[in-house]
């Protein structure tokens, strides 16, 4: 993969919105089988194989690049569709799939060893041994770091592993480590690590008490809002608690990542590529958030200030952060 | 039947901080009194605590082993800075059994015999078998899996297999502190807030319901996880060692009441209403091992 100023990841729910990806200038497309086997396992989501192929046929005929999340824990006694995954995604011509448990890297690694692999966010490789480790044993060429990161630390795992690393730019600001991660589960009984689906919509419910909104996630409440407030999506990590008498985001705000203004930090760090998340957003979120981040790269890569650009609309929450990336986000 | 033998109780690490001298009194108490076969002692949360202990430690580990207990040093769950991966370079030196609780241990330990923790995600025979073949003598498993992926997991290898049957359960570990948080610090300059509640932080919903326990970086679940009712099929299964979570409770009256229900020595009911008296009104919960929502309490049969 030839990246220009950074290589520009964009999310693919659906194949229009693959194509809009392509067409608004994105890199590199990244989306998933619709099934378990993906960390975006929502419904009306993702892709069949045939799909897939004609979504990679798109972007290889104008010169970007598609890659495969398979991104989820397989159940024990039930590996098959994590395996026959990653063989479809070799069959369709992916040009990498992401991968996290150590099980499906160690099937990739033998049945498809020129099958280049990337190590998932969902691995959780915060630390320079992991990623060797992973690298060693499976020949990872990329890594997704945690976007728990600052970009000094981002600096130092760039320079001593010597593997490509992949940084959220847009999306959300997940404080826990990923992966590893079983609120949801514990709330609900499905879980993100081998489900695929955070606070999924089934378990979600509004419920109208003495004119106030109570989001639940099954039998939780996780936040209370006043009328006319927005009521935000429930993610356990992303709810309002009650600690030392006092309600607050303890864990994050419902707010949305965007380090659109620190593209030059993340480039002068050694950042191979910039990922944009949203599988489960729409194609017009798609086509604007990825043609912001184009015309800002193109812009820098010619040595101009990046255009003003406001993505407030589409951030989680509206309202955003540069999370990690900015100092005394811990 | 197949004659197996004995299942093997162990204390798992303290996740919560206690002051240095309790946390050896701790120590040597289940030295003399607890019936557990495995001590598992280290820092899982957040280095910043370890240095407080340090002093202590190597006494502690004597005592312990003197008193025939197996003792493993358990290892951080998330490693980020070099001088936390020089710690464990420096532990393993020592010689002692190591609790790898993440992947940048398996890369340290580079083949040597260890335990895999908890925190790293083994829910497959795919990564069990990996895991297998660099090292590992046992398994410690996610407390999320249920009890059929543990049946299927454990039943391969001659690794040994572990799975927390009491105390909080780990739900979640973050860079970010949330005691820290609760008291308008930030993690630089915490003072080691998470001190002042030696069994973790309640955090309540905005309608009334306790739901979890804070511990610095790390949520667990506001009730206890209890799987007494589950101990025998468990171990019928292929687990080989069960986890007692040190709690701010009587821990050697646990251990005790587990020991004597598994040696048929107890029934269920009364290890249960003994369990309660122990425990006080935090509730049970064991829904992960059923498949259900962690926070279920299934009642046995």
């Amino acid at each position: 993969m030839s990246p220009r100023y950074l290589e520009l990841v964009c999310p693919a729910g659906t194949p229009a919105a693959l194509r809009a990806a392509v067409d608004a200038g994105a890199d590199t497309v990244y989306c998933g089988f619709r099934d378990c086997t993906n960390a975006r396992n929502y419904p009306g989501l993702n892709f069949d194989p045939d799909e897939l192929r004609e979504g990679i046929g798109y972007a290889h005929e104008r010169g970007r690049h598609v890659l495969v999340a398979i991104n989820t824990f397989p159940r024990a006694g039930d590996q098959g569709p994590w395996q026959r995954a990653v063989d479809e995604a070799a069959a369709a011509g992916a040009d990498a799939v992401i991968l996290a448990d150590l099980g499906v890297l160690d099937y990739a690694t033998r049945r498809h060893p020129g099958l280049r692999r990337h190590l998932s966010v969902q691995a959780s490789a915060a630390n320079a041994p992991s990623i060797a480790f992973y690298r060693e044993h499976f020949g990872i060429r990329r890594v997704v770091l945690p976007r728990v990161l600052s970009i000094a630390e981002v600096a130092a795992l760039v320079e001593e592993t010597g593997v490509e690393t992949e940084v959220f730019a847009f999306g959300s600001v997940g404080p826990m480590s990923e992966g590893r991660c079983f609120l949801s589960s514990y709330l609900t009984g499905l879980s993100p690590t081998s489900e695929g689906a955070c606070a999924p919509a089934s378990h979600v419910a509004y419920v109208e008490r003495n004119g106030e909104v109570l989001s639940r996630l099954g039998t939780t409440t996780l936040n209370r809002f006043a009328p006319g407030e927005p009521a935000a999506y429930p993610t356990p990590c992303k709810g309002r608690y009650v600690t030392l008498g006092r309600a607050s985001y303890l864990f994050e705000e419902p707010v949305g990542l965007n380090a659109l203004g620190f593209l030059p930090e993340l480039k002068a760090a050694g950042v191979t590529a910039l990922k944009i998340e949203g599988r489960q957003r729409s194609r017009a979120y798609v086509s604007q958030v990825v043609g912001t981040f184009r015309a800002a790269l193109d812009a820098l890569a010619r040595g101009e200030p990046p255009p003003a650009a406001a993505l407030t609309g589409e951030t989680e929450g509206g309202r955003e952060t540069a999370g990690a990336y900015r100092r005394g986000w811990r | 039947m197949s004659a197996r033998p004995p299942v093997r109780l162990t204390l798992g690490p303290l996740l919560y901080h206690w002051p240095a001298q309790r946390r050896r009194d701790f120590y040597l108490r289940v030295a003399d009194e607890a019936p557990v076969d495995v001590v598992y002692v280290g820092e899982v949360v957040c280095s910043k605590r370890e240095s407080v202990f340090a002093p202590w430690r190597d006494s502690v580990i004597e005592r312990l082993q003197a008193a025939g207990k197996e003792v493993v040093l358990s290892t951080l769950a998330l490693v980020t800075t070099a001088r936390e991966v020089e710690a464990i370079e420096e532990e393993l030196a020592r010689g002692l059994l190591i609790e790898a609780n993440d992947v940048a241990c398996l890369k340290v330990l580079a083949g040597r015999p260890h335990v895999v923790g908890p925190y790293i995600n083994v829910f497959n025979e795919g990564a069990r078998d990996f895991v297998l073949a660099r090292g590992a003598l046992r398994i410690v498993l996610p407390v999320e899996m249920p009890a059929r992926s543990i049946g299927t997991v454990a039943a391969g290898g001659a690794a040994g297999f572990e799975v927390q049957v009491f105390g909080r359960q780990p739900l979640s570990i973050a860079m970010r502190c949330y005691h820290a948080r609760a008291h308008n610090r930030t993690k630089d300059h915490c003072q080691l807030v998470c001190g002042l509640d030696p069994d973790g932080m309640t955090a309540s919903t905005v309608d009334g319901a306790d739901v979890l326990t804070i511990n610095g970086t790390q949520t667990l679940t506001h009730g206890h996880g209890v799987l007494l009712g589950e101990a025998a099929a468990l171990v019928e299964a292929g687990v080989t060692h069960l986890r007692l979570s040190p709690q701010d409770l009587d821990m050697v009256a646990v251990a005790r009441l587990y020991r004597e229900m598994l040696d048929g020595r107890r029934d269920l009911p009364s290890a249960i209403e003994a369990l309660r008296a122990l425990t006080g009104p935090v509730p049970f919960v064991n829904g992960f091992v059923h498949g259900r929502e962690g926070l279920a309490w299934v009642p046995p049969a």
